[in-house]
């Protein structure tokens, strides 16, 4: 429970496999970091994040990943329609985020089958982040 | 076969990085090109739209098919266009050549496809099309001997739904689609349309599973009902195994094992099915 707390999760929940395939919370952290490289190498997705604030931003990712992905954490950052607003992202520079995401799972070595269930629970979110 | 090689030909100069494509969808969600030029698989068009357009793209490519079974080849090469992942325009040539006697029967097909509702990675419901199949027979004096109704031309329309389940199959990614036909082609429509014993269009239902292996690599199956219209012979359903590479969104090949039952009294007709697409932008 205080492990828990100290890796920096509101509300302890149940572990789900996900979250354990995943490699818990380094290895969501880890995840999110290298996606945050990917991102700053892509000259497409790059300008969409000139302004922003990428401590905030991991750390509210890695939140999200972790609650959605089973984990015992609570996201607490804004909705993804309030975050994506005015933002204009389209749905092939969705689906390059995407392939951002996979790249990044690929270099982490989280396994294909595991990068698929990730991929399946984040898909849902898809029609609140693009053209808002 | 002289025709064969300049649609290799045509298909090399389609190999990845030579030419930009449109890459708004994620890797193989387009699937491939069916033998009568709608993206597909290889035998069943399938709800999505050829090419990598997303709704604000458009894109081209163009596709060359090789079936060879027992006693039968048929060769297909096309293109297809879309215009924003909402509409599909393709056309194919096809060459049907009887083995023994090297006759060739020539059709062309002319295809629409319109999608209707959704996507078919993230919406809920499966991605729902509409599609029409427009067929021009070149040959028709085989059509004609063997009891077509009509030799000229006919229209076929199909609805198709298709859906990929991330994660669905331990993991893997699943995708189905199922697809309902209102045809009376006699063997693709290269025997003509209508028959002796049936003259009026029925409804006929294709389907296919595949799952991808991974990102790059799918494997299915396929089933696809036909007519039988002509009372000189027999005609069967299809069915294929297949397995499909993407190296990128530049292009992708597919090899198969197809049945194709008995074709105008020759039966047990299997063999190796071959084609690949490229995509130009
Ligand atoms: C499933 C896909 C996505 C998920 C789960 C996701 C999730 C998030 C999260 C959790 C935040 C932080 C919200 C906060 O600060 O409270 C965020 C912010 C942001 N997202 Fe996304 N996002 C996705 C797709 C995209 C795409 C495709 C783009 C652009 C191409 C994008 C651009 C941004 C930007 C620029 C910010 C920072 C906004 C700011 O500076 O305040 N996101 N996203």
């Amino acid at each position: 429970m205080l492990a828990l707390l100290a890796a920096g999760c509101a509300t302890p929940g149940t572990r789900g496999a996900l979250y354990d395939d995943l490699g818990g919370q380094a290895g969501i952290e880890k995840l999110v970091g290298r996606f945050i490289f990917e991102i700053g190498n892509d000259a497409l997705i790059r300008p969409y994040f000139e302004e922003t604030d990428l401590d905030r931003f991991h750390e509210k990712l890695t939140e999200q990943i972790c609650e959605v992905s089973g984990g015992p954490c609570r996201y607490s950052g804004d909705s993804m329609v309030d975050s994506h607003r005015n933002m204009g992202v389209t749905e092939a520079h969705f689906n390059q985020t995407v392939d951002l995401l996979i790249r990044a799972m690929e270099a982490e070595d989280i396994p294909h089958r595991v990068q698929n269930r990730l991929l399946a629970v984040l898909a849902p979110l898809r029609e609140d982040i693009i053209y808002q | 076969m002289r025709k064969w090689k300049k649609s290799w030909a045509l298909g090399l100069l389609l190999l990845p990085d030579l030419c930009q494509a449109a890459d708004g969808k994620l890797l193989a969600t387009p699937g491939v090109s069916q033998v009568e030029g709608s993206a597909g698989g290889g035998l069943v068009p399938w709800a999505m739209l050829a090419g990598y357009a997303s709704r604000d793209e458009v894109s081209a490519s163009a596709f060359a098919t090789r079936v060879s079974v027992d006693d039968y080849r048929l060769e297909v090469w096309g293109a297809a266009f879309n215009w924003q992942d909402r509409v599909e325009l393709s056309a194919a040539h096809q060459n049907f050549t009887l083995k023994q006697s090297g006759d060739e029967i020539r059709q062309n097909v002319y295809g629409l496809k319109v999608r209707l509702y959704g996507d078919v990675v993230y919406s809920t419901w499966p991605q729902l099309s509409l599609g029409l199949q427009h067929k021009r027979l070149k040959d028709p004096a085989i059509a004609e001997a063997v009891g077509a109704d009509r030799t000229d031309h006919d229209t076929e329309f199909y609805l198709a739904a298709s859906k990929l389940h991330l994660g669905a199959l331990a993991g893997y990614n699943l995708l189905w689609n199922v697809t309902l036909r209102s045809s009376r082609s006699n063997q693709l429509g290269l025997l003509g349309y209508g028959g002796d014993e049936e003259s009026s269009r029925e409804l006929l239902g294709e389907a296919s599973l595949a799952v991808l292996l991974h990102r790059q690599w799918a494997l299915g199956y396929e089933y696809r009902m036909k007519p039988d219209n002509l009372g000189f012979a027999e005609e069967d359903d299809w069915s294929d195994f297949f397995i499909a590479y993407f190296p990128s969104k530049s292009f992708n090949v597919t090899a198969a094992y197809a049945d194709l039952g008995s074709i105008a009294g020759e039966d047990d007709q299997k063999g190796l099915y071959l084609s690949m697409t490229g995509y130009l932008w």
